[in-house]
């Protein structure tokens, strides 16, 4: 033995092998552990679906009651038979995570404040704003109301199983892909983690109302007048949900404003927030959905659609599939992570949802006794405050122990341990609905098995947040919508800012009874629709929140070309669906070319004005004009307001860009056209305009350089990887739309799921993702659909019965399941 | 001959190994090890042999599983780590990691047996 040199060979060796074992940092990020990583029998290579893949097994599964049969269609969307409710449910848990199971994980870890479990130290802050927010609080509230439910439990319970039934099942070598980059293993699913994933809808559904920290920042900051002026509780142009005209019943609470309402709300403006939370969910976090009648319609029955827009990510967070039993048969789209069918249609009716975007989270200022936060000052007396205890596991350091002060209102969100930005010194508690123990899987549960009306209006009723737009249709003729949700009866203005809360007095007053909740069903007009627009018009008894939280334009169009289509296809809703002209813009175009005076523009301006003034108004991928007024209104809206809020500090919000259009429609001396920072000169909407038109060119003409003026080009649509890693996502998509318009495809974020569904003896249904059914990025069925999407087209959905299914010549593969 | 014997079992063996998920992928240094210790060669060839056995495997194991799944995941590996978006790069990559991994492994062995 040469000592010497073996002890060297040894060591190098070793040194190899730890060094090829370790995550190593890298810019702000890590490795996965590359040996482990690289290793064709373990890493990422085992990932490579060979693209001729067969799905077609028979699997024995300890824990089913009886059985089930799964065809896949070419699309690789599984119909499933099963035996009854317990035994769909379970093999829909193990199907979602046979396809899905690192999102559905990733996503709860998310949603509990736990990627720092998985990432480290970085993701710290946000955990803590998710656990201070009390998702989990929430979580394990509505699962207590879920597993109060037989109907609910069964399917919690059963969905659960089938998860941890892949799981235990699966070889650690064949773990998804996401596990091996980030060097972490998938645990056991549980109830909970269903529950976290609803309620992270919740919050992405109902985020807006962080803002009321920023807003009130910004009325301190202006005064209550000039506010008021910025911020107008309702746009004149609104077209709502229920027609204006509808006479609403009397109200079934009379709210009353708080008596020290001008002094202690209105006009306090001593007050310092520098709070501004870490994530705040996409404004534009909404949909377009709508019904119309069988009058309307060529079949001579009801047509329904939904696209329901959300964050554009890969994995999809949707997962296409059927599920029949001996006593129903749904298809449409689910969560993985959830059972039941959210949007979809069974035998005789079909559903769908858009976000309500009504206020149901507020803050209040909470008077603690000293910064123990031991005792509270609420009315009139000290009260004792209750802890709750969140433990953040952070990688390769110690835990972090957030102390959840919980008080009437709910949470003390913001306090001064919490590493936002506030420094302000006070203590601010949160009032959310999502809080409250609710049971919103039932209302799918249901809605899954409705036969008629009667069965959706029992369906939703139990939905209390986040509230929704509920569009139904039967094939008996019947359409309807109604807002669902668990409303607080507001006054005015009630919780737009943060509220007093050392006594009951700024609380809400209680909840509007269902009965209330705008609704219609079968109107005159042969159409019901919401694009996330107010769903009532200010003779409605009840404030539902911010005009900022409640986007106009799509409404507009969507109705005003609905009450003029007769002889409806689905091929017309389809069209309808992805139309791509800008309301917004032809509301604009007339306003700039008013104020711009052409003989002040040199040959280089001139050319990119004349541009505009030829666009036909759609946001096409190859329209310039489209670019040119996104940019050159984005401009004016900088120049009006910029100066206002030149001398602000702390974090504040901009008026509405319809609050902008509505004032200079009817005022031709906008006081905010004015620049303040120059005194000794008056800028009238003449000089704002043209200035701003001046600015954008410099924009246009490094477009045009970089070849980048034309709309699909400049909107550069992407589909992310929920890692936001490049190389897993789908970039530079043709596809054209964007905000106010009805494709509301922006560059990360719009139709999540297309679909068209004509309720006909035998159902005719049409729709697309912009993803694919398997998670895997290394599978060919990654991202299937996305061209599709993008060149927006439809796939016919194959509904089938169990006896069709086995000789319908799109079926591809075969899995029986059976008990063993 | 002893060169091939022990490029075949130190692959044959990584092979085997490798199957089981409870075995950590650098069990292929154990092979490499074992076999350099039975088969004994003077420390460059052990090397040789070691780096070729593994380069072999790991390299046509990633070819294959890459021509069967049409390049779709080494491409997007390839961007991820980064190498340029080049699946062959990912598979020489690949290739030379299981390499040396097994080269240093067999050339600790051979100075070990050593006289």
């Amino acid at each position: 033995m040469k000592i010497v040199p073996a002890i060297i060979a040894a060591t190098l060796t070793t040194a190899l092998i730890i060094t090829l074992n370790t995550q190593l940092p890298v810019g702000g990020s890590k490795t996965p552990r590359l040996g482990y990583f690289l290793s064709p029998q373990k890493g990422f290579w085992k990932n490579a679906e060979p693209t001729d893949v067969s799905f077609d097994e028979d699997i024995k599964l300890h824990g089913l009651k009886a059985g089930a049969e799964v065809y896949f269609d070419d699309r690789l969307i599984p119909h499933v038979y099963a035996e009854n409710d317990y035994d769909a449910y379970f093999i829909q848990g193990y199907l979602h995570a046979k396809f899905r199971l690192w999102q559905m994980e990733f996503e709860t870890y998310v949603a509990a404040g736990r990627l720092s479990e998985i990432v480290g130290e970085s993701r710290l802050n946000t955990d803590k704003y998710f656990r201070r927010l009390g998702m989990v609080y929430a979580a394990e509230n509505s699962l207590k109301a879920a597993e109060a439910n037989a109907d609910t439990k069964n399917a919690l319970d059963a969905y659960t199983a089938g998860v941890n039934s892949y799981i235990n099942n699966l070889n650690e070598n064949d773990i998804p892909l996401e596990y091996k980059l980030l060097d972490y293993k998938p645990e056991e699913w549980t109830n909970l983690k269903t529950a976290l994933f609803l309620k992270f809808m919740s919050f992405d559904l109902s985020g807006q109302g962080d803002a009321d920290l920023g807003m009130t920042n910004t009325k301190n900051f202006f005064g209550w007048d000039t506010y008021k002026k910025l911020f107008p509780t309702v746009a004149d142009s609104l077209d709502p949900i229920i027609p204006k005209g509808t006479v609403f019943e009397k109200a079934g609470i009379n709210v009353s404003f708080p008596k020290s309402i001008d002094s202690l709300y209105f006009n306090k403006t001593n007050d310092i927030i520098a709070a501004i939370p870490p994530i705040i969910p996409d404004k534009d976090n909404g949909s377009n959905n709508w019904a119309v009648a069988g009058s309307k319609t060529k079949s001579g029955k009801p047509i329904l659609c939904n696209d329901p827009h959300l964050g554009l990510n890969l994995p999809s967070l949707w997962f296409e599939m059927q599920i029949t039993t001996p006593t129903y048969s749904a298809y449409g789209v689910s969560f993985p992570g959830t059972p039941a069918i959210p949007i979809g249609f069974n035998d005789s009716c079909a559903w769908g949802e858009t976000n309500a975007g009504r206020d149901v989270k507020d803050f209040y200022e909470i008077k603690f006794k000293d910064s123990t936060m031991q005792e509270y000052w609420f009315n009139n007396a000290w009260v004792k405050t209750q802890f709750r205890r969140e433990v953040i596991k952070v990688k390769g350091k110690p835990d972090d122990v957030e102390l959840l002060a919980m008080t009437v209102f709910g949470p003390v969100m913001y306090d001064k341990k919490f590493q936002s930005n506030n420094k302000d010194g006070k203590y601010y508690a949160l009032r959310w609905t999502a809080h409250d123990a609710s049971n919103e899987l039932l209302t799918f549960y249901k809605l899954n098995r409705s036969k008629n009306y009667l069965d959706y209006v029992e369906a939703i009723s139990t939905f209390e947040c986040p509230g929704q737009n509920f569009v139904f249709a039967c094939n008996n003729g019947d359409i309807a919508i109604r807002q669902q949700g668990k409303f607080p009866a507001k006054w005015k203005r009630q919780g737009d800012f943060v509220m007093p809360g050392t006594d009951s007095s700024y609380m809400w007053q209680g909840f509007i009874d269902i009965k209330e909740n705008p609704q219609m069903t079968n109107p005159a007009r042969g159409f019901v629709s919401s694009a996330n627009q107010m769903s009532v018009d200010s003779t409605y008894p009840y404030y539902l929140g911010r005009n900022g939280n409640f986007p106009l334009y799509r409404g507009i169009e969507i109705n005003k070309r609905l009450s003029v289509m007769n002889n409806i296809t689905p091929a017309d809703m389809e069209a309808l669906q992805t139309d791509n002209y800008n309301v917004f813009a032809a509301t604009a175009k007339p306003v700039l070319l008013k104020y711009i005076d052409e003989t002040k523009l040199n040959d280089k301006e001139k050319k990119y004005l004349n541009i505009f003034k030829s666009w036909n108004l759609r946001a096409d991928i190859n329209e310039q004009g489209s670019t040119v007024f996104k940019i050159w209104w984005d401009s004016v809206y900088t120049e009006v307001y910029a100066d206002e809020y030149s001398k602000a500090k702390l974090p504040m919000y901009w008026p509405e860009q319809s609050t902008l259009l509505e004032a200079v429609l009817k005022d031709s001396n906008y006081a905010f056209a004015d620049n303040i920072l120059t005194p000794n000169k008056v800028e009238t909407l003449h000089d704002v305009v043209l200035t701003a038109f001046q600015k954008a060119t410099k924009t246009f003409t490094n477009l045009e350089k970089d070849n980048k003026l034309e709309w699909g080009k400049y909107k550069d649509t992407r589909v992310n990887h929920l890692l936001k890693l490049p190389a897993l996502s789908r970039l530079h998509l043709p596809i054209g739309g964007g905000e106010n318009i009805i494709n509301a495809t922006k560059s990360e974020h719009g139709p999540s799921w297309r679909m068209v569904v004509q309720l006909t003896d035998k159902i005719e249904a049409y729709a697309v993702y912009p993803g694919g059914q398997s998670g895997n990025p290394g599978s060919k069925y990654y991202d299937t659909f996305i061209d599709t999407w993008a060149a927006g087209k439809y796939y016919t959905l194959l509904f089938l019965k169990k006896q069709e299914a086995r000789h319908n010549n799109r079926i591809k593969w075969h899995i029986t399941f059976i008990n063993g | 001959m002893k060169f091939f014997t022990a490029i075949l079992l130190t692959a044959l063996l990584s092979f085997a190994f490798g199957l089981f998920s409870v075995i950590p992928w650098w069990s292929c240094a154990l092979c490499s090890l074992l076999v350099a210790l039975s088969v004994h060669q003077k420390p460059s060839k052990a090397f040789l042999s070691g780096f070729l056995a593994l380069f072999l495997l790991w390299g046509l194991m990633a070819l294959i599983i890459d021509f069967k799944n049409e390049h779709i995941l080494a491409t997007k590996i390839a961007g991820v780590l980064p190498l340029g978006g080049s699946a062959y790069a990912v598979i020489l990559v690949t290739a030379i990691v299981g390499g040396l991994v097994a080269g240093f492994a067999a050339l600790t062995g051979s100075y070990l047996r050593k006289k």
